[in-house]
Order: structure tokens, then sequence, then C-alpha cells
């Protein structure tokens, strides 16, 4: 059965027909700020319900919650804030209570009402969320150069910029009515940011085969240069559903949403996001989000026991390898046999295979999956 | 004879029970025990969704899905 969005309702804060036209009209006349593309993807997060049960960015009392307690205020499971930073020039002769509008490249986008404005000590939340103060990190560099006051209130959605992938891109409301229409009662969500190799079409297959649906959750959003572009990853996927999947048993839709790295806490948050999308499991990698040397490799599963009221259901499937004993993909739970014969998938190996311009072996990756990924110029983010 | 019963011990906070009994006590009910029955039995028999989707919303996102060729 198709779980109740996280906190039981899906909220939406999409505003259409009239109001969205006296709402416009209105916003015209308010104080208003720029938000960035990051914070515009929180936005759209919120209003579309994928950060159900949040209606607007976080006030002080949600916010450390979720810092310290990885809850919210009402004890519901919630990871990673969700906030809206501002310089105090931006919002002086804002106060407490007022309408303000947010702005997209100069458009304004949404409308925010201010419930609080409130400092923040970017170093503790670093602390708390990365578990590092380390600048490398790439989720602290960026926490270090947000503003320094957070404002928070609930928002309405008044226009979304296009997007380039929108036609890739569902929202919860739409996974759900889709999962009800193929009558999947159990659905199993993997959050990818990769091209697919043979290691994630069997950690796939594994859960599949317990599940009526599949759900592949590409991240389109803020991605880190090295990793591959969104578009090489829709097509490689595409690829590999097509020539080893069962048809009606996948959805490959892009999830618009940011990436934070934070491991552990966002494994909890990936998978909070997915249950609002009506996935019942929730795949859970070894190292899920994390960077470097950050996080112990199954911290991201460990902390599961922390949520047992998560509402979806974690699978925890060991990385696999290919056996050349075993003679296939295999983990080591699995498999009896010495190292000396197993072969690691390694994503960094297939990626520098795949800059060299050459077809990893296709106990990596499939030979019509390689192929699609080398047909784009530049498969990479700079 | 009535039917077997369970007993259920659970933590909740404070400010949920408080919630929870001014809700119950101006519903009617007579005690939180029995609004908290009530809710549950609600929930799970309703085959509520959480979703506030009219029929023509409904359309609309099917629309789209058959548009991106999700469904037939």
């Amino acid at each position: 059965m198709i779980p109740r969005p996280h906190g039981g309702r899906l909220v939406n804060r999409v505003l259409t027909g009239k109001r969205r036209e006296a709402l416009l009209r209105e916003a015209e006349e308010l104080p208003s700020i720029e938000i960035s593309y990051e914070r515009l993807i929180d936005l759209m997060d919120i209003a579309h319900g994928a950060f159900s049960p949040l209606e607007g960015f976080m006030v002080q009392e949600d916010y450390l919650h979720v810092l310290y307690d990885m809850r919210l205020s009402n004890d519901l499971p919630w990871t990673i804030p969700v906030v809206l930073d501002v310089d105090p020039e931006e919002i002086s002769g804002v106060k407490e209570g007022d309408d303000l509008a947010l702005k997209y490249n100069g458009e304004i986008v949404a409308v925010m009402r201010i419930e609080e404005i409130y400092g923040w000590d970017k170093k503790e939340y670093a602390r708390q969320v990365y578990k590092t103060t380390d600048k490398n990190h790439p989720g602290v560099a960026k926490t270090y150069n947000r503003k320094e006051l957070l404002v928070g209130g609930e928002i309405d959605l008044l226009r979304e910029p296009s997007h380039p992938l929108e036609n890739r891109i569902l929202w919860p409301i739409e996974t759900r009515v889709l999962f009800r229409e193929k009558k999947w009662r159990t659905i199993v969500a993997f959050q990818t940011r990769n091209v697919p190799h043979r290691g994630h079409e069997y950690v796939q297959k594994a859960a599949l085969t317990f599940t009526d649906g599949l759900l592949i959750h590409p991240l389109i959003g803020w991605k880190k240069p090295g990793d591959y572009r969104d578009e090489v990853i829709f097509a490689a996927y595409e690829a590999l559903i097509k020539y080893y999947y069962p048809k009606d048993v996948v959805v490959l839709a892009g999830l618009l949403m940011n990436m934070n790295y934070a491991g552990p806490r966002e494994a909890i948050h990936h998978a909070i996001v997915r249950k609002n999308f009506g996935a019942t499991h929730f795949i859970v990698g070894r190292d899920h989000a994390g960077v470097g040397d950050y996080y112990g490799p199954y911290e991201a599963w460990e902390i599961f026991d922390e949520f047992p009221d998560l509402g979806i259901t974690p699978l925890f499937i060991r990385e696999a390898f290919y056996c050349k004993k075993c003679g296939g993909m295999v983990n080591e739970k699995i498999c009896p046999h010495s190292e000396e014969y197993r072969v690691k998938i390694s994503g960094t190996k297939i990626r520098r295979m795949i800059r060299e311009g050459k077809i990893p072996p296709e106990y990596m990756m499939r030979p019509e999956v390689a192929r699609v990924i080398l047909s784009f110029k530049d498969p990479f983010v700079h | 004879m009535g039917e077997e019963k369970v007993e259920l011990k659970i933590t909740i906070p404070k400010s949920l029970y408080d919630k929870i009994k001014e809700e119950a006590d101006n519903a009617g009910f007579t005690d939180i025990e029995e609004f908290i029955r009530f809710v549950l039995e609600q929930l799970v028999e309703s085959g509520e969704t959480g979703e506030e989707l009219s029929p023509e919303d409904e359309e609309k996102v099917k629309e789209r899905l058959r548009a991106l060729g999700y469904i037939d």
C-alpha cells in the first residue's frame, strides 16, 4: 500500500488560477529578495510536497530541533534543516508578520509570510549536519558561504522557472497517481547521481525481486565537479532499462533536489522524501550521500536504528562485486570466495575509462550503457 | 463477548498530548483514549491517501503522465 506522506498529508503550496493571479498582483507591491538557484529548488520541493510536512522554510524552533534532535518540533523525523538565508540589509525594514516576495532572476516566484527572523551559527550547523567543520567538505563550504540571518515562514509558489529537464521531473502527486495506475502496492526507490554500472543494476534487481515496482530517482540539481551531467545519467538509465529490465516494473523520474553530501543524515532525508513520492522501500547504499572519508562506510545504515517511526523501510543491500569463481555479480553475504577472485566495480575506474573514451569491461558496465555515455561530447560537470 | 484487546504503552511529547486532549475535549469524547482509538481507526480504515486531489486535478496529472509516456 502506498504510504501516506510524511506527517499524514501531502503539502501543496503551488497556487493556481485566480488566487495565484491575485497574489502575483499583490506581490508586486511587497518588499522582495532575490534567492539562489538552490533555494529555488528547496522552494519547489516544499511547494510540491516533496518536503511534506514542511509548508515553508523552517522557523527557529524546528531548525534547532532538527539540528540537535534530528526531528521537527512535533517529533517527526527530519534530519536536514531547510532554511532560507538572507543578508540583514536585504530585509531591513521587513519585520515578522510581513509578507515577502521571493524573486529568482528578477522574477517573482513565491510569497513568504515571515514568521521569524533569526541568527544562526554556521560552524555549529556544519558540526551537527556534516559532522565536520572542514571547509574541504562541499556541504560545509556551501554552508560557510551562506548569508548571516535565517527567515522562517510559510510560502506559496507562484511561478516555476522552466528547466531543461522539466519533462523528466515528476512531483510526489504524480508518482503517487502513477503507482496507483500501475497497481503497485510496494515500490522500492533508488537514489542516484551516477550513471548505472553493474553493481547498481545488481542492487536494484535484488530489491525489485521483492517489490512490485522500482523507482529510479536520479537527483537533478547542484552537483560537484566531476559528477555526471543530468542528461547523461538519464540517457544511460534509459539504455539500461531498454535492454536489461522487464517492461512495466521500472519508473525513471528525475527528482529536483539539492545534494548536501551529509552522509547518514542525508540518507534519512532521502528516505523521507521518497516516502512522500509514494515509495514503501528505500535502498540505502554503502556510504550513502557521503563524500571523501568523512563518514564510515556503514554509518548511513546505522542511523536508521534511531528512526523506527520513519514510515518507509530501508533496504541495506551490500555492495556488489564480480566473483570470477561464482561467475557473476554477488556480494560478500552470498559469496564464499576470497579476495583474489573478487573484482570490485569502481566508479572512479569507470569514470577514468570514460574520460579516456574507452568502453569499460562488461562485468563493470553494460556496453549499451557505456556507448550512450560516450556518445556525449562531455559527460561531466565542471 | 467483545473483541480481544491488547494494551499498548506509547510515549508522546507533552505538547502533542496537550493538543490531543484539547481536541478530545472539544469533540466531546469521554476520555483521551477513546479519541485516540477513534482517530487511529479512521486513519487505518478510511484508506486515506493524505492527498488533496480533486477528480479534475487527478485527470490533469494523468494527462501529463500520458504525455510523458508513463501511462498509456
